[in-house]
């Protein structure tokens, strides 16, 4: 490797390029701070004095039908996010932490493995709305507008994302452990699900946390799958839903303020059940790795 | 197992173990082949995704023919569908987004993994990750209501200061938006940036130590150490973590539909000028769509599909080959 660095000049002018130069990379970050801060005090600002205006009725009350009505509340929105991100999560979770037990412990460097393992890096970047589209030809046009069909379009997200953060901590069990497990005469499942699994579980959870918090904040994917409601539908199976992602994308094209309101009550909602989970899955990591030392 | 219950049948250890084995085997092969059928999970939902978009794509695609992909005219009421417009919307966005992001991720990772303490180091991947899990409908809602509203001063000064230069005349030109193809980007370079700075961050962590140390010891400042050790070790997955931050900002859908601006037939180099892109319009004309028109907007869909599976597969590969070097090479 050839280096193309001339470590000729002065040591001083050298020394203060450096210098000018990591100043730039701090730089970097306290420019990437500007949106961070300026979205979430935006969305603090704005939405929480509506949640807390109308405390209780904020989460209970129905959402008014006609949009120029001010006033409460994202009930049936938040009941709709909670339903299609618990269905979703049912579905993806237990599938893509099996996946991931496929491809670490049973198909290893195979050919196979190797492919799955490639596709299911290249299903991460699958845009939402493809995942959308498709829900709603093999699901929604058979069985029309539900949560589920909302649903089963997260849960396509949400498999590769589970799958790679589950094998990455399955790779951090040690080989050590299994070994002993086989030695006492325990068979290959038992043992994944006994030694290997427990073992790596704190990582899990977090890997999933993180994956639902995502999951919880996706759009396009319910745009096709479960219509509209303006009244709570806490049956994922049938019937039309909604969601507060869905609410904050609605409110956010109509001109009137008192949409736009509930608009930033809905983000609020949102970015606070996101942090929620996101914090979650921090503090069960850190409890993890001071235990490991 | 010399007592036996009164009334039950004495065994022998043999069959209690034969008993065992028994059991275990077939709850053993059942749960790998459960592992097997999760795993094929992956290729069956691909699967199905490229036949069934395929095949409902099939009406506008014979409908329109090549023009599909290569005329800019969308005209739903005429039965005219061209994408060009917007596939140029989705490319010039996402091209504004990687401009901005790139430096900003570089030397966002570069700062985390080279220069900060193990506490600076924490809370900076910590507040990146929380930018991360920012709704993309949330960024839409700001971008709008807010950033849309407030930057055109600033565009109006970029349009009238670079009036007349060469290049930067015709990307800042006349008669500038708030709702962009430029606020579209930067909406989603702030949307990009965690991601590459993650990706980023896994690749220069692969530069061997020793590499690192043997600058320093030639007498290499930080940034020639920087520049000579890291930067030509860890090139090819940097240029990966770039492309797969370009297939995410191709692929976003919420945000951008609602700051684009939706402006039909749109191919211009003016940033400033509204325009539209795949995603978006799929979004925006969904509801009211007859079959045909649904079978255009699946088939854009498609194309926009095959556009992301095909970056991210190029950079996924690029990934993978230069974290296997460096392993190989540690």
């Amino acid at each position: 490797m050839s280096l193309t660095v001339d470590l000729h000049g002065k040591r001083s002018w050298r020394m203060m390029k450096s210098h000018f130069m990591v100043g730039l990379m701090f730089l970097a970050f306290l420019v990437i701070l500007v949106p961070l801060v300026a979205v979430i005090g935006t969305v603090v600002a704005k939405g929480a004095g509506i949640v807390f205006r109308d405390f209780p009725d904020w989460f209970t009350k129905s959402i008014p039908i006609r949009s120029r009505a001010k006033g409460p509340g994202m009930g049936p929105a938040i009941v709709g996010t909670v339903v299609i991100t618990a269905a979703a999560s049912l579905l993806a979770i237990p599938l893509g932490i099996l996946g991931a037990v496929y491809l670490h412990e049973y198909g290893q460097q195979s050919k196979p493995a190797r492919v799955i393992r490639f596709l299911a890096n290249v299903m991460t970047g699958v845009p939402s709305i493809v995942m959308g589209l498709f829900i709603y030809v093999v699901f929604t046009l058979r069985f029309g507008l539900s949560g589920l069909g909302g649903a089963l379009a997260l849960a396509c997200l949400m498999l590769p994302v589970v799958i790679r953060s589950t094998e990455e901590m399955l790779r951090l069990v040690p080989g050590h452990l299994r070994e002993a497990s086989y030695a006492l005469g325990t068979r290959k499942g038992r043992t994944i699900l006994t030694v290997v699994l427990p073992a790596a579980l704190p990582g899990v959870v977090s890997g999933c946390l993180l994956a639902i918090a995502r999951a919880a904040g996706e759009t396009a994917p319910l745009l096709f799958t479960i219509g509209i409601v303006n009244s709570t539908n806490w049956n994922v199976f049938s019937g039309p839903n909604t969601s507060l992602s869905y609410q904050i994308f609605r409110n956010a094209t109509d001109p009137r303020a008192g949409a736009q309101e509930r608009g930033w009550g809905a983000a609020f909602t949102l970015v606070a059940i996101t942090f929620l989970f996101t914090v979650l899955a921090r503090v069960i990591t850190a409890r993890y790795q001071r235990r490991r030392g | 197992m010399t007592a036996t219950l009164p009334g039950s049948p004495p065994q022998h250890p043999d069959d209690l173990a034969h008993q065992l084995e028994g059991s275990g085997d077939v709850a053993d092969r059942s749960f790998r082949s459960l592992a097997y059928v999760a795993g094929g999970l992956v290729l069956v939902v691909l699967g199905l995704i490229t036949w069934t978009m395929a095949s409902r794509s099939s009406d506008a695609l014979s409908h329109m023919g090549l023009d599909f992909f290569t005329t800019k005219r969308w005209s739903p009421p005429n039965r005219v569908y061209g994408i060009l417009s917007f596939i140029w919307g989705t490319v010039y966005t996402s091209v504004i987004a990687l401009t901005l992001a790139v430096p900003i991720s570089l030397g966002i990772a570069l700062y985390i993994t080279q220069v900060a303490p193990l506490w600076l180091k924490r809370s900076m991947i910590y507040i990146i990750d929380l930018l991360a899990v920012v709704p993309s409908v949330v960024f839409g809602l700001w971008g709008v209501l807010v950033l849309s509203r407030h930057i055109t001063g600033f565009y109006g000064w970029l349009s009238s200061t670079f009036d007349g230069w060469p290049v930067l005349g015709t990307i800042f030109g006349s008669n500038p938006q708030g709702r962009s193809f430029f606020t579209a980007g930067l909406i989603l370079s702030v949307m990009i940036t965690p991601i590459v700075v993650s990706l980023a961050r896994e690749v220069i962590e692969t530069t061997p130590q020793t590499e690192k140390e043997a600058a320093l010891a030639l007498g290499a400042t930080r940034w020639e150490m920087i520049r000579g050790a890291i930067i030509p070790h860890s090139k090819g997955g940097l240029v990966g973590a770039v492309m797969l931050g370009l297939g995410r900002a191709m692929g976003e859908t919420i945000a951008v539909a609602l700051v684009i601006g939706s402006a039909t037939g749109q191919i211009t180099l003016n940033a400033l000028a509204p325009g539209n892109s795949m995603p978006a319009v799929i979004t925006a004309e969904w509801g009211e769509a007859d079959t045909l028109k649904k079978s255009a907007l699946i088939a854009m869909a498609m194309t926009l599909f095959v556009m992301t599976i095909v970056v991210n597969m190029i950079a996924t590969t690029v990934v993978n080959r230069s974290m296997k070097k460096s392993r190989g090479g540690a």
